[in-house]
């Protein structure tokens, strides 16, 4: 799988690349700069892309700007983004083409590397995968979660973090049959219509919270 | 010397203050003539712009005049008088503008009238004070010369009637006039010095209006100061601790994946991990240091200072008196004020000595930085001696930067630290 990292900090490109070479990935390219990331990534056209918000000349959303304007030309390239803070405007600006393949994770997760990496393939076959704390800071601010039980709560979590059914099951210690049950009735709760595909899911949890909370 | 004791170095003297008050007379003497063409320029203004033509040569010649005299107000009272006038902006008509609206302009005005009857009046005095004492003394002298009226007998043959004792009685009253003579040019030359202090230095308003201007751009260059300070430790936590942890957390990731297929790659990682974590805690001790030096907090600006000497990679001379602990921000200001000139003495000017003096007067903290290096330190060029003057300025403190080129480089800086 074809890799192209954009990160500013020498230590921290050279750690993700050996991790990702060892862990099976091709890296094909490495970006420090921002300037021309955006024709990189659409020259390149990686099987998945690692692209820190944070990068020069300004050090301020220049590696978000980029993703986001590869993707315009370029829908769907997959694209994990990786930040120091929880921002959810990012994600939300991340998530308004709507076309999937895309991650916007904390920073420190590349530290929890099992997971950072099946984010990562994640992403990369099309799913969607936002970073806990920024689902958690969604979610807390949401009165219309009043009305769901906690176990539709932590469903509901897990599956605006990009969780499958089984995998959400297999996280609550329940049956694949009745997280799919729970979806239903959450779907119902919330007015949205139902859907099969996975990151389309995502995104319509995603849509709603952040909708209903401007 | 006694003052009645007449020497060589007493008539020297007298011979320059009359100097001096001729001076002041002369630059009195225009007074007049431009009085009349300010009165002109009024009407002459309705008419078209060469009413405002003449004000302003008017003003421009008066200005010179007062330039003058406020150096020579100096000379007189050892105290600086200083110019009170706003800033002229460009173009001729913004200028009148700002000329007509400045009260020390009309004062200037106001002074030169002062400053006529003041100069010639004296000199009048002076000359009638002279002429007197001469003929006083030389009464007796002339009553012989002259035993006949003639038409034109001077003053005092005829108010002594030609009588003999009353010629000699004129004498002691001569030689009295001629100590006046000597003795009052010195208060002349002050009185009018102080003529111009009272009107051609800035009025209490305009001070303070200079005051707020300069304490308005200070705080501005304070804040900034500080924001840009902000900015550096957040991009310094950012790049460097915050990095070096999650590369730590990376490391031990990998480790924690590998460790039962092989145990050798997994130790390697471990130590990885170990020795960044070594570095991140080695960047965040500098930065706190960056921040607020530990020991200057502990000890206070003395040991700091002592301290910083002691990094230094050149031999330091350090002369500290100072046996009180100041305000925090201000022990700040002044240490970190210190170590950027010492950085610059180390960085740009190869010095081999360096020297650092605090003096504390009780009101102000007086630093003085200096070295053997090749000199040549030019503030508008680097950010050091910009930054040490915005973190001095935050603060109403001044620094004095001499570096002739050959060196050596000294900056004398004044933070006031009312305690």
């Amino acid at each position: 799988m074809r890799v192209l990292i954009a990160e500013d900090q020498v230590l921290l490109r050279d750690g993700l690349s050996r991790m990702l070479t060892a862990y099976g990935f091709d890296v094909v390219a490495t970006v420090a700069d921002g300037t021309d990331l955006a024709e990189r990534l659409v020259s390149v056209r990686p099987d998945v892309a690692v692209i820190d918000v944070r990068l020069p000349p300004t050090f301020t959303d220049e590696g978000l700007r980029a993703a986001v304007a590869a993707r315009q030309r370029v829908p769907g390239l997959p694209m994990l983004v990786l930040s120091q803070y929880v921002e959810r405007l990012y994600a939300r600006e991340l998530l308004a083409d709507r076309a999937g393949a895309v991650g916007y994770l904390l920073k420190d997760r590349v530290g929890e590397v099992r997971q950072f990496v099946a984010t990562l393939r994640q992403v990369a076959a099309g799913g969607t995968v936002i970073d806990t704390d920024v689902v958690a800071a969604l979610l807390r601010r949401r009165e219309a979660l009043a009305g769901l039980t906690p176990r539709q709560q932590d469903v509901l979590r897990l599956m605006a973090e990009g969780h499958s059914n089984a995998a959400v099951a297999e996280r609550l210690v329940i049956t694949e049959k009745s997280v799919s049950n729970i979806i239903n009735t959450l779907f119902a709760k919330l007015g949205l219509p139902p859907s099969t595909s996975h990151h389309r899911r995502v995104l319509a949890v995603l849509a709603y919270l952040d909708d209903r909370d401007r | 010397m006694p003052p009645y004791c007449l020497g060589v170095e007493q008539i020297r003297r007298h011979g320059r203050e009359l100097g001096r008050l001729a001076a002041g007379a002369a630059i009195g003497a225009p007074a007049p003539l431009l009085l009349l063409l300010v009165v002109a320029s009024v009407p002459m203004s309705a008419a078209g712009g060469l009413g405002l033509g003449l004000f302003a040569a008017v003003v421009w010649v008066t200005r010179r005049l007062a330039a003058r005299q406020r150096r020579r107000a100096r000379a007189a009272l050892g105290a600086t008088v200083p110019s009170p006038y706003r800033p002229l902006p460009a173009g001729p008509f913004a200028r009148l503008n700002v000329v007509l609206r400045d009260p020390a302009t009309w004062r200037d005005l106001a002074w030169l009238p002062c400053q006529f009857v003041a100069g010639t009046g004296t000199a009048v005095v002076l000359v009638g004070l002279w002429l007197g004492a001469v003929q006083c003394v030389t009464a007796p002298a002339l009553r012989g010369l002259m035993p006949e009226p003639t038409g034109f007998d001077p003053l005092v043959l005829e108010l002594t009637g030609r009588s003999s004792g009353l010629a000699w009685a004129a004498v002691p009253v001569g030689l009295a006039l001629g100590f006046v003579a000597s003795r009052l040019p010195r208060h002349l030359i002050r009185m009018q010095a102080r003529l111009a202090a009272a009107l051609l230095g800035p009025t209490a308003t305009t001070r303070l209006n200079a005051r707020v201007d300069r304490l308005t751009h200070t705080r501005a260059a304070a804040v900034d100061a500080s924001a840009t300070e902000l900015r550096r430790i957040e991009r310094d936590l950012h790049d460097g601790a915050q990095a070096r942890l999650v590369a730590v957390a990376m490391s031990l990731g990998v480790a924690e994946d590998v460790i039962d297929a092989d145990p050798a790659g997994a130790k390697a990682m471990l130590a990885e991990a170990r020795a960044t974590a070594r570095a991140a805690l080695t960047e965040l001790r500098d930065l706190v240091r960056g921040i607020h030096p530990p020991v200057l907090a502990d000890r206070g600006l003395n040991a700091a200072v002592q301290a910083l000497a002691l990094d230094l990679p050149l031999p330091a001379e350090l002369d500290l008196c100072l046996d009180r602990r100041l305000a925090a921000p201000v022990e700040a200001a002044a240490y970190f004020a210190i170590a950027e000139a010492l950085t610059n003495a180390v960085r740009h000017s190869d010095a081999t000595r360096v020297r650092v003096a605090i003096t504390d007067t009780g009101s102000a903290l007086r630093i003085s930085v200096r070295d053997d290096g090749h000199g040549g330190a030019d503030p508008s060029r680097g950010t050091g001696l910009l930054g040490i003057r915005r973190r001095l300025a935050a603060f109403d403190g001044e620094l004095r930067l001499s570096s002739p080129p050959g060196g050596p480089t000294v900056l004398d800086m004044e933070l006031p630290c009312v305690s």
